[in-house]
């Protein structure tokens, strides 16, 4: 059965986490052999789902660490009946 | 990942026996998560750092009511995610944003020869910046399950799980996210390899 590109991208995400149907794939597989669209899609949408789960996107402000650890530490020794 | 060499039960009947110091190594490996989870509500990284320090604190004081059912990563999302919910409550400021799924199909930009990864442009401040704008840019609802699974790689049981959903609303809310992201981010990146040829959307 040929499918069409809008079918594809349907199965874009599935494709990326290899969850589709062994039927479905192969459908996908061959559009995608012959398919400059779709595989340009498939492209990019795997190479931004790399670059989004980069470390660097996200990163953790500076002194983050040292700052909420002295706040739990003061939480913590609260919590102690001497006082710490 | 280094949490799976852990062994979390363990620290953490330890630390309700008493050795509470051992909170701290317990949250190191979740401390961006949290952080970023925050973040992508709240919009503001001081907010995010407040609200994250709040997370971990109510982890910290609720750690006997943890059943271990769940894995503590799970579960300390499930507590930033209502930490930061409330804080956005709590804001008159913020529109509240709608929890409604839309409807239809995202048609995705179209774009070609963009095979190599240009990972050497995260580098660059503007792109990062730009990637973290497009995240936190995405409606809630799919934002969320964006963070989870694709930034926090969490599975698919976990995400579902820390969100109070099924796990093929995480499946259908995070093909949502990607083709939003690629459609927003593909073409903006162009200009990264911009002797390359992009096709946009008509």
């Amino acid at each position: 059965m040929v499918i069409e590109c809008k079918h594809v991208w349907a199965h874009i995400s599935g494709y990326l986490d290899q969850t589709l149907p062994p039927e479905v794939l192969e459908q996908v597989q061959k559009h995608l052999e012959h398919c400059e669209i779709c595989s340009a899609i498939l492209d990019s949408t795997r190479n931004i789902l790399i670059l989004t789960a980069d470390e660097r996107v996200f990163e953790l402000p500076l002194g983050f660490s040292e700052r909420l650890h002295a706040r739990l530490e003061e939480e913590i020794r609260g919590l102690e009946p001497d006082g710490g | 990942m280094a949490t799976e060499l852990r062994d979390e039960p363990r620290m953490i009947a330890s630390i309700l026996a008493g050795d509470t110091q051992l909170f701290h190594e317990l949250i190191r490996p979740y401390e961006r998560r949290v952080y970023a989870m925050a973040l992508s509500f709240l919009h503001s990284e001081a907010d995010a750092e407040d609200a994250a320090q709040e997370a971990f604190l109510k982890a910290f004081r609720n750690l006997a009511s943890f059943r271990g059912e769940a894995k503590f990563g799970t579960w300390l999302v499930s507590i930033t995610l209502n930490e930061a919910r409330s804080r956005i409550r709590r804001r008159d400021a913020i529109k509240m944003e709608s929890l409604d799924e839309p409807e239809g199909q995202t048609s995705p930009a179209l774009l070609r020869d963009w095979k190599e990864i240009p990972s050497e442009a995260l580098e660059r401040k503007e792109v990062r910046s730009l990637l973290h704008q497009a995240i936190t840019a995405l409606p809630a609802i799919y934002r969320d399950v964006f963070q989870l699974r694709d930034i926090e790689q969490l599975s698919v049981n976990e995400a579902a799980e820390a969100l109070g959903i099924t796990t093929s609303s995480v499946k259908v809310r995070l093909h949502r996210a990607r083709m939003m992201l690629q459609k927003n981010l593909a073409p903006q990146l162009k200009e990264l390899a911009p002797k390359r040829r992009w096709w946009a959307w008509s």
